[in-house]
Protein backbone atom coordinates (compact mmCIF):
# COMPACT_ATOMS: atom_id res chain seq x y z
CA UNK A 1 0.00 0.00 0.00
CA UNK A 2 0.94 3.45 -0.34
CA UNK A 3 3.35 4.93 2.09
CA UNK A 4 1.47 8.47 1.98
CA UNK A 5 -2.07 9.43 3.53
CA UNK A 6 -3.50 12.73 2.73
CA UNK A 7 -5.74 14.53 4.64
CA UNK A 8 -7.06 18.10 5.03
CA UNK A 9 -6.48 18.60 8.66
CA UNK A 10 -4.40 16.08 10.93
CA UNK A 11 -4.47 17.24 14.64
CA UNK A 12 -2.20 15.05 16.60
CA UNK A 13 -3.08 13.71 19.97
CA UNK A 14 -6.23 12.72 21.10
CA UNK A 15 -7.07 14.10 24.40
CA UNK A 16 -10.05 16.23 24.83
CA UNK A 17 -8.50 19.64 22.72
CA UNK A 18 -7.24 16.78 19.88
CA UNK A 19 -10.62 15.25 19.84
CA UNK A 20 -12.73 18.59 20.08
CA UNK A 21 -10.62 20.16 17.57
CA UNK A 22 -11.25 17.03 14.70
CA UNK A 23 -14.67 17.54 15.60
CA UNK A 24 -15.21 20.82 14.51
CA UNK A 25 -13.18 20.31 11.44
CA UNK A 26 -14.84 17.45 10.25
CA UNK A 27 -18.09 19.47 11.10
CA UNK A 28 -16.97 22.35 8.71
CA UNK A 29 -16.57 20.09 6.03
CA UNK A 30 -12.52 19.07 6.21
CA UNK A 31 -11.72 15.57 5.98
CA UNK A 32 -9.98 15.27 9.51
CA UNK A 33 -7.79 12.39 10.96
CA UNK A 34 -6.60 13.06 14.91
CA UNK A 35 -3.76 10.34 15.78
CA UNK A 36 -3.02 9.32 19.10
CA UNK A 37 -0.08 7.26 19.93
CA UNK A 38 -1.76 5.53 22.94
CA UNK A 39 -3.34 2.44 22.41
CA UNK A 40 -6.17 3.54 23.79
CA UNK A 41 -7.85 6.78 24.06
CA UNK A 42 -8.03 8.02 27.58
CA UNK A 43 -6.04 6.09 29.31
CA UNK A 44 -3.94 5.65 31.41
CA UNK A 45 -5.51 8.58 33.22
CA UNK A 46 -3.26 11.50 34.15
CA UNK A 47 -6.24 13.85 35.62
CA UNK A 48 -7.35 14.94 39.14
CA UNK A 49 -10.72 14.66 37.36
CA UNK A 50 -12.20 17.47 39.03
CA UNK A 51 -14.30 19.78 36.39
CA UNK A 52 -17.21 22.54 36.44
CA UNK A 53 -19.11 22.08 33.68
CA UNK A 54 -19.87 25.87 32.67
CA UNK A 55 -18.21 25.29 29.26
CA UNK A 56 -21.09 22.72 27.95
CA UNK A 57 -22.89 25.65 25.41
CA UNK A 58 -20.08 26.77 24.28
CA UNK A 59 -19.25 23.34 23.04
CA UNK A 60 -22.28 22.32 21.90
CA UNK A 61 -22.90 19.60 24.21
CA UNK A 62 -26.11 18.36 25.36
CA UNK A 63 -26.26 15.58 27.63
CA UNK A 64 -23.65 15.42 29.97
CA UNK A 65 -22.93 11.65 28.73
CA UNK A 66 -21.67 8.86 31.11
CA UNK A 67 -18.67 10.12 32.50
CA UNK A 68 -19.77 12.32 35.70
CA UNK A 69 -18.60 10.73 38.54
CA UNK A 70 -20.50 12.57 41.34
CA UNK A 71 -21.76 15.88 41.29
CA UNK A 72 -20.19 18.37 43.90
CA UNK A 73 -22.29 20.49 46.57
CA UNK A 74 -19.15 22.79 46.96
CA UNK A 75 -15.30 23.15 47.50
CA UNK A 76 -13.72 23.37 51.11
CA UNK A 77 -10.21 25.43 51.20
CA UNK A 78 -8.07 24.35 54.47
CA UNK A 79 -5.42 26.24 55.88
CA UNK A 80 -2.35 24.31 57.45
CA UNK A 81 -3.26 24.94 60.91
CA UNK A 82 -7.11 23.65 59.72
CA UNK A 83 -9.28 26.56 59.61
CA UNK A 84 -11.75 25.82 56.88
CA UNK A 85 -13.29 27.86 54.24
CA UNK A 86 -16.85 26.83 52.47
CA UNK A 87 -17.42 27.56 49.01
CA UNK A 88 -21.00 27.04 48.10
CA UNK A 89 -21.42 26.04 44.27
CA UNK A 90 -24.14 27.87 43.16
CA UNK A 91 -27.20 25.36 41.70
CA UNK A 92 -28.98 28.08 39.25
CA UNK A 93 -27.37 27.66 35.84
CA UNK A 94 -24.64 25.26 34.72
CA UNK A 95 -21.47 26.01 37.40
CA UNK A 96 -22.24 22.70 39.00
CA UNK A 97 -18.76 21.10 40.15
CA UNK A 98 -18.36 17.38 39.33
CA UNK A 99 -15.59 14.88 39.30
CA UNK A 100 -15.34 13.35 35.75
CA UNK A 101 -13.94 9.66 34.86
CA UNK A 102 -11.62 11.21 32.38
CA UNK A 103 -11.31 7.62 29.98
CA UNK A 104 -14.93 8.12 29.44
CA UNK A 105 -14.88 11.49 28.91
CA UNK A 106 -11.99 11.23 26.44
CA UNK A 107 -13.87 8.34 24.89
CA UNK A 108 -16.93 10.38 24.87
CA UNK A 109 -15.26 13.24 23.42
CA UNK A 110 -13.73 11.19 20.65
CA UNK A 111 -16.95 9.94 19.81
CA UNK A 112 -19.02 12.86 19.54
CA UNK A 113 -16.00 13.93 16.47
CA UNK A 114 -16.25 10.46 15.02
CA UNK A 115 -19.82 11.12 15.01
CA UNK A 116 -19.14 14.20 13.12
CA UNK A 117 -17.02 12.98 10.50
CA UNK A 118 -13.33 12.93 11.41
CA UNK A 119 -11.00 9.64 11.25
CA UNK A 120 -9.19 8.47 14.57
CA UNK A 121 -6.01 6.36 14.51
CA UNK A 122 -4.24 4.92 17.76
CA UNK A 123 -0.99 3.43 18.90
CA UNK A 124 0.03 5.84 15.93
CA UNK A 125 2.64 7.97 17.43
CA UNK A 126 4.24 11.29 15.26
CA UNK A 127 8.03 11.18 15.45
CA UNK A 128 8.13 14.36 12.98
CA UNK A 129 6.96 16.99 10.91
CA UNK A 130 6.84 17.25 6.79
CA UNK A 131 8.12 20.31 6.12
CA UNK A 132 7.93 22.55 2.33
CA UNK A 133 9.44 25.67 2.10
CA UNK A 134 9.20 26.60 5.87
CA UNK A 135 5.36 25.48 6.06
CA UNK A 136 4.13 22.27 7.93
CA UNK A 137 2.83 20.26 5.51
CA UNK A 138 2.24 16.61 7.55
CA UNK A 139 3.63 14.43 10.11
CA UNK A 140 6.08 11.51 10.25
CA UNK A 141 4.24 8.92 12.20
CA UNK A 142 4.75 5.05 13.39
CA UNK A 143 1.78 2.94 14.11
CA UNK A 144 2.84 -0.79 15.25
CA UNK A 145 6.00 -0.73 13.98
CA UNK A 146 5.23 0.75 10.56
CA UNK A 147 6.99 4.17 9.71
CA UNK A 148 4.75 6.29 7.09
CA UNK A 149 3.73 9.93 5.95
CA UNK A 150 0.40 12.04 6.72
CA UNK A 151 -0.02 15.12 4.84
CA UNK A 152 -2.37 17.47 5.47
CA UNK A 153 -3.04 21.05 4.93
CA UNK A 154 -3.26 21.95 8.10
CA UNK A 155 -1.93 20.45 11.87
CA UNK A 156 -3.37 20.78 14.64
CA UNK A 157 -0.82 20.03 17.89
CA UNK A 158 -2.67 18.24 20.92
CA UNK A 159 0.00 16.86 22.10
CA UNK A 160 -0.52 18.23 26.19
CA UNK A 161 2.23 19.29 28.51
CA UNK A 162 4.91 17.44 26.82
CA UNK A 163 4.33 18.69 23.35
CA UNK A 164 6.78 17.29 20.92
CA UNK A 165 4.96 18.90 18.21
CA UNK A 166 5.24 22.85 19.36
CA UNK A 167 9.25 22.06 19.66
CA UNK A 168 9.49 21.11 16.55
CA UNK A 169 7.78 23.55 15.44
CA UNK A 170 9.63 26.07 16.59
CA UNK A 171 7.02 27.66 18.18
CA UNK A 172 8.21 28.20 22.09
CA UNK A 173 10.83 26.94 23.92
CA UNK A 174 11.54 25.82 27.20
CA UNK A 175 9.01 26.00 30.69
CA UNK A 176 10.67 28.18 33.38
CA UNK A 177 10.78 25.12 36.45
CA UNK A 178 8.91 27.87 38.38
CA UNK A 179 6.17 27.40 36.16
CA UNK A 180 5.79 23.35 36.16
CA UNK A 181 3.71 21.52 39.23
CA UNK A 182 4.67 18.09 39.32
CA UNK A 183 2.00 15.28 40.69
CA UNK A 184 1.48 12.54 42.03
CA UNK A 185 -1.74 10.96 42.96
CA UNK A 186 -3.86 7.93 44.04
CA UNK A 187 -7.02 6.83 43.67
CA UNK A 188 -7.98 5.45 47.03
CA UNK A 189 -10.90 3.86 48.45
CA UNK A 190 -12.11 2.60 51.73
CA UNK A 191 -11.63 6.55 53.34
CA UNK A 192 -13.46 8.73 55.58
CA UNK A 193 -14.11 12.44 54.11
CA UNK A 194 -17.34 14.21 53.03
CA UNK A 195 -18.05 12.92 49.56
CA UNK A 196 -19.93 16.13 48.66
CA UNK A 197 -16.69 18.19 48.19
CA UNK A 198 -13.83 18.69 46.93
CA UNK A 199 -10.85 19.66 49.61
CA UNK A 200 -8.03 21.47 48.93
CA UNK A 201 -5.33 22.07 51.34
CA UNK A 202 -2.62 24.54 51.27
CA UNK A 203 0.82 25.48 52.55
CA UNK A 204 4.05 23.73 53.01
CA UNK A 205 2.88 20.36 53.21
CA UNK A 206 2.62 21.10 48.96
CA UNK A 207 5.40 23.79 48.83
CA UNK A 208 3.82 26.45 45.74
CA UNK A 209 1.30 24.22 45.40
CA UNK A 210 -1.69 22.13 47.12
CA UNK A 211 -3.22 18.50 47.82
CA UNK A 212 -6.78 17.61 46.65
CA UNK A 213 -9.18 15.46 47.92
CA UNK A 214 -12.00 14.87 44.66
CA UNK A 215 -14.42 12.42 45.31
CA UNK A 216 -15.61 9.59 43.24
CA UNK A 217 -18.01 7.71 45.49
CA UNK A 218 -18.91 7.77 49.05
CA UNK A 219 -15.75 5.71 50.07
CA UNK A 220 -13.18 6.25 47.36
CA UNK A 221 -11.56 9.91 45.69
CA UNK A 222 -9.01 10.91 43.61
CA UNK A 223 -6.21 11.93 46.69
CA UNK A 224 -3.63 14.33 44.93
CA UNK A 225 -0.90 16.69 45.46
CA UNK A 226 1.50 19.41 43.10
CA UNK A 227 4.47 20.55 44.05
CA UNK A 228 6.11 23.52 42.48
CA UNK A 229 9.32 22.25 40.47
CA UNK A 230 11.51 24.87 41.56
CA UNK A 231 11.19 23.89 45.12
CA UNK A 232 12.44 20.15 44.78
CA UNK A 233 15.80 19.75 45.30
CA UNK A 234 15.42 15.54 44.04
CA UNK A 235 15.81 14.60 47.52
CA UNK A 236 11.97 14.67 48.55
CA UNK A 237 9.62 13.67 45.58
CA UNK A 238 5.79 14.93 44.86
CA UNK A 239 5.03 11.16 45.98
CA UNK A 240 6.76 11.36 49.48
CA UNK A 241 4.96 14.80 50.25
CA UNK A 242 1.92 12.77 48.93
CA UNK A 243 2.14 10.10 51.48
CA UNK A 244 3.01 12.19 54.07
CA UNK A 245 -0.27 14.35 54.04
CA UNK A 246 -2.31 11.04 53.74
CA UNK A 247 -0.05 9.63 56.76
CA UNK A 248 -1.53 12.56 58.53
CA UNK A 249 -5.24 12.99 57.72
CA UNK A 250 -7.32 10.72 59.78
CA UNK A 251 -9.76 10.35 56.95
CA UNK A 252 -7.22 8.96 54.86
CA UNK A 253 -4.27 7.26 56.43
CA UNK A 254 -6.47 3.80 56.93
CA UNK A 255 -7.62 3.93 52.97
CA UNK A 256 -5.88 1.87 50.17
CA UNK A 257 -4.50 3.19 47.01
CA UNK A 258 -6.02 1.32 44.12
CA UNK A 259 -4.54 3.34 41.49
CA UNK A 260 -1.44 6.10 40.68
CA UNK A 261 -1.01 8.87 38.64
CA UNK A 262 2.22 10.42 37.42
CA UNK A 263 2.13 14.25 35.88
CA UNK A 264 3.46 17.48 35.36
CA UNK A 265 1.07 20.22 34.57
CA UNK A 266 2.56 23.97 33.33
CA UNK A 267 1.20 26.90 35.37
CA UNK A 268 2.78 29.88 32.54
CA UNK A 269 1.68 32.56 31.70
CA UNK A 270 -0.25 32.40 28.76
CA UNK A 271 1.97 31.90 25.35
CA UNK A 272 3.66 34.29 23.22
CA UNK A 273 2.78 32.05 20.27
CA UNK A 274 0.28 29.38 19.23
CA UNK A 275 0.62 29.02 15.54
CA UNK A 276 3.47 28.73 12.87
CA UNK A 277 2.73 28.13 9.21
CA UNK A 278 0.73 25.07 9.02
CA UNK A 279 -0.08 24.41 12.39
CA UNK A 280 -1.90 25.51 15.34
CA UNK A 281 -1.19 24.63 18.88
CA UNK A 282 -4.60 23.76 20.90
CA UNK A 283 -4.65 22.53 25.20
CA UNK A 284 -2.08 21.74 27.42
CA UNK A 285 0.51 21.72 24.10
CA UNK A 286 -0.48 25.47 24.10
CA UNK A 287 -0.23 26.12 27.64
CA UNK A 288 -3.42 27.79 28.12
CA UNK A 289 -3.89 25.65 31.63
CA UNK A 290 -5.60 27.75 34.87
CA UNK A 291 -2.57 28.34 36.45
CA UNK A 292 -4.22 28.79 39.84
CA UNK A 293 -6.33 25.87 39.77
CA UNK A 294 -3.92 23.66 37.25
CA UNK A 295 -7.23 22.85 35.28
CA UNK A 296 -6.40 22.67 31.53
CA UNK A 297 -9.92 20.96 29.89
CA UNK A 298 -12.21 23.80 29.98
CA UNK A 299 -9.18 26.05 28.29
CA UNK A 300 -8.18 23.51 25.87
CA UNK A 301 -11.73 22.67 24.60
CA UNK A 302 -12.56 26.15 23.86
CA UNK A 303 -9.59 26.58 21.97
CA UNK A 304 -9.62 23.54 20.13
CA UNK A 305 -13.08 24.77 18.92
CA UNK A 306 -12.12 27.53 17.41
CA UNK A 307 -9.07 25.88 16.29
CA UNK A 308 -11.38 23.02 14.28
CA UNK A 309 -13.55 25.90 13.34
CA UNK A 310 -10.38 27.82 11.40
CA UNK A 311 -8.67 24.79 9.82
CA UNK A 312 -11.59 23.88 8.18
CA UNK A 313 -11.97 27.76 6.85
CA UNK A 314 -8.41 28.14 5.73
CA UNK A 315 -8.67 25.07 3.82
CA UNK A 316 -11.98 26.24 2.24
CA UNK A 317 -9.87 29.06 1.59
CA UNK A 318 -6.65 27.23 0.58
CA UNK A 319 -4.69 29.36 3.22
CA UNK A 320 -1.92 27.56 5.99
CA UNK A 321 -0.03 30.90 6.16
CA UNK A 322 0.79 32.06 9.96
CA UNK A 323 -1.10 34.90 8.99
CA UNK A 324 -4.00 33.62 8.11
CA UNK A 325 -3.66 31.35 11.38
CA UNK A 326 -3.37 33.80 13.05
CA UNK A 327 -7.13 34.77 13.36
CA UNK A 328 -7.36 31.29 15.53
CA UNK A 329 -4.65 32.89 18.26
CA UNK A 330 -6.68 36.25 18.48
CA UNK A 331 -10.31 34.40 18.85
CA UNK A 332 -8.58 32.39 22.02
CA UNK A 333 -6.75 35.73 23.65
CA UNK A 334 -10.36 37.96 22.75
CA UNK A 335 -12.07 34.78 24.83
CA UNK A 336 -9.98 34.32 28.19
CA UNK A 337 -6.50 35.84 27.57
CA UNK A 338 -6.96 38.02 30.16
CA UNK A 339 -8.18 35.55 33.04
CA UNK A 340 -5.11 33.58 32.44
CA UNK A 341 -2.76 36.76 33.33
CA UNK A 342 -4.77 37.76 36.22
CA UNK A 343 -4.85 34.12 37.54
CA UNK A 344 -1.01 33.90 36.69
CA UNK A 345 -0.47 36.86 39.07
CA UNK A 346 -2.41 36.01 41.62
CA UNK A 347 -0.64 32.36 41.64
CA UNK A 348 3.08 34.35 42.06
CA UNK A 349 1.59 36.03 44.39
CA UNK A 350 -0.20 32.78 46.47
CA UNK A 351 3.39 31.03 46.26
CA UNK A 352 4.90 33.43 48.23
CA UNK A 353 2.50 33.10 50.96
CA UNK A 354 3.88 31.44 54.46
CA UNK A 355 1.66 28.92 56.64
CA UNK A 356 0.72 31.42 58.86
CA UNK A 357 -0.27 33.95 56.28
CA UNK A 358 -2.79 31.05 55.18
CA UNK A 359 -4.20 30.31 58.06
CA UNK A 360 -4.94 34.25 57.75
CA UNK A 361 -6.24 34.41 55.04
CA UNK A 362 -8.37 31.43 55.21
CA UNK A 363 -9.59 32.52 58.67
CA UNK A 364 -10.72 36.18 56.77
CA UNK A 365 -12.13 34.52 54.35
CA UNK A 366 -14.28 31.69 56.56
CA UNK A 367 -16.16 34.45 57.98
CA UNK A 368 -17.56 35.37 54.58
CA UNK A 369 -20.77 33.66 52.19
CA UNK A 370 -18.98 32.64 49.55
CA UNK A 371 -21.19 31.17 46.72
CA UNK A 372 -18.47 30.86 43.91
CA UNK A 373 -15.20 29.79 43.30
CA UNK A 374 -14.27 32.90 41.67
CA UNK A 375 -10.67 34.92 42.35
CA UNK A 376 -12.63 37.64 42.16
CA UNK A 377 -14.54 36.68 45.36
CA UNK A 378 -11.97 36.16 47.43
CA UNK A 379 -9.69 38.67 46.52
CA UNK A 380 -12.64 40.86 47.74
CA UNK A 381 -13.13 39.01 50.90
CA UNK A 382 -9.15 39.31 51.33
CA UNK A 383 -9.20 42.78 50.87
CA UNK A 384 -11.87 43.41 53.72
CA UNK A 385 -9.26 42.19 56.76
CA UNK A 386 -5.96 42.41 54.53
CA UNK A 387 -6.12 45.50 52.92
CA UNK A 388 -2.33 46.03 52.64
CA UNK A 389 -2.07 42.16 51.10
CA UNK A 390 -4.30 42.74 48.37
CA UNK A 391 -2.33 46.10 47.54
CA UNK A 392 0.86 44.07 46.63
CA UNK A 393 -1.48 42.26 44.28
CA UNK A 394 -3.33 44.95 42.60
CA UNK A 395 0.21 46.42 41.88
CA UNK A 396 1.17 43.24 40.10
CA UNK A 397 -1.91 43.42 37.71
CA UNK B 1 26.98 11.26 31.87
CA UNK B 2 23.06 11.80 30.96
CA UNK B 3 20.54 10.42 34.21
CA UNK B 4 19.76 7.30 33.98
CA UNK B 5 15.91 6.03 34.37
CA UNK B 6 14.98 3.14 36.53
CA UNK B 7 12.36 1.95 34.49
CA UNK B 8 10.47 0.01 37.46
CA UNK B 9 9.73 2.97 39.01
CA UNK B 10 8.95 4.84 35.55
CA UNK B 11 5.22 5.69 34.98
CA UNK B 12 5.30 7.45 31.63
CA UNK B 13 3.68 10.26 32.59
CA UNK B 14 6.25 12.71 30.62
CA UNK B 15 6.75 15.38 33.13
CA UNK B 16 10.33 14.43 32.70
CA UNK B 17 9.92 15.63 28.56
CA UNK B 18 8.17 18.35 29.37
CA UNK B 19 10.70 19.88 31.28
CA UNK B 20 13.78 18.91 29.29
CA UNK B 21 14.91 22.34 28.12
CA UNK B 22 16.49 20.70 25.31
CA UNK B 23 13.62 18.70 23.95
CA UNK B 24 16.30 15.52 24.48
CA UNK B 25 14.01 13.11 26.18
CA UNK B 26 11.18 11.78 24.17
CA UNK B 27 8.50 9.40 25.54
CA UNK B 28 8.45 6.49 23.18
CA UNK B 29 5.95 3.42 23.60
CA UNK B 30 7.34 2.35 27.15
CA UNK B 31 9.71 4.73 28.51
CA UNK B 32 11.40 8.11 27.87
CA UNK B 33 14.55 7.76 26.05
CA UNK B 34 17.13 10.20 26.71
CA UNK B 35 19.38 11.23 23.45
CA UNK B 36 22.84 12.83 23.12
CA UNK B 37 21.29 16.60 23.23
CA UNK B 38 21.36 15.95 26.65
CA UNK B 39 23.74 18.63 28.58
CA UNK B 40 23.30 17.05 32.20
CA UNK B 41 21.53 19.64 33.63
CA UNK B 42 19.74 17.60 35.83
CA UNK B 43 15.90 18.95 35.67
CA UNK B 44 14.50 15.35 34.69
CA UNK B 45 15.93 13.70 37.73
CA UNK B 46 14.17 16.70 40.11
CA UNK B 47 11.02 17.01 37.80
CA UNK B 48 10.43 13.41 37.88
CA UNK B 49 7.18 12.69 40.47
CA UNK B 50 8.40 9.65 41.78
CA UNK B 51 12.35 9.78 41.71
CA UNK B 52 13.15 7.46 38.35
CA UNK B 53 16.01 8.80 37.39
CA UNK B 54 19.17 8.18 38.67
CA UNK B 55 21.59 11.71 37.96
CA UNK B 56 24.18 10.90 36.01
CA UNK B 57 24.19 7.14 36.20
CA UNK B 58 25.86 7.42 39.22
Amino acid sequence: MSDTLEYDVLVIGGGPAGSTAGRFSARNGARTLVIEKRQEIGSPVRCGEGISLSWLDELDIKDVGPWVSRYMNGARIYSPSGYVLEIVEEYAGDEVGCVIERDLFDKDMARRAAMEGADFMVKTAATGLLWKDGCVVGARVKQLGREFDIKAKIIIGADGFESQVGRWAGIYTAIPPKDIMTCFQYRMTGIDVDPDYTHFFMGSGAPGGYAWIFPKDERTANVGLGVQFSRLDGSVTPKDYLDRFIAGHEGLKNGEAIDMVAGAVSVAHPPERSVADGIMLVGDASRVVDPITGGGIINGMKQARMAGELAAEAVDQGRSDHEYLKRYEKRWRERFENKLWRNYMAKEKAMQLDDVMYDKIVDALSELDLRKVRVETILEGVRRKYPELIKEFEDMM
Amino acid sequence: MSPELVIEKCMRCGACSGACPVNAIFLEEHSPKVSDECTECGLCVKVCPVGAFRPGGA
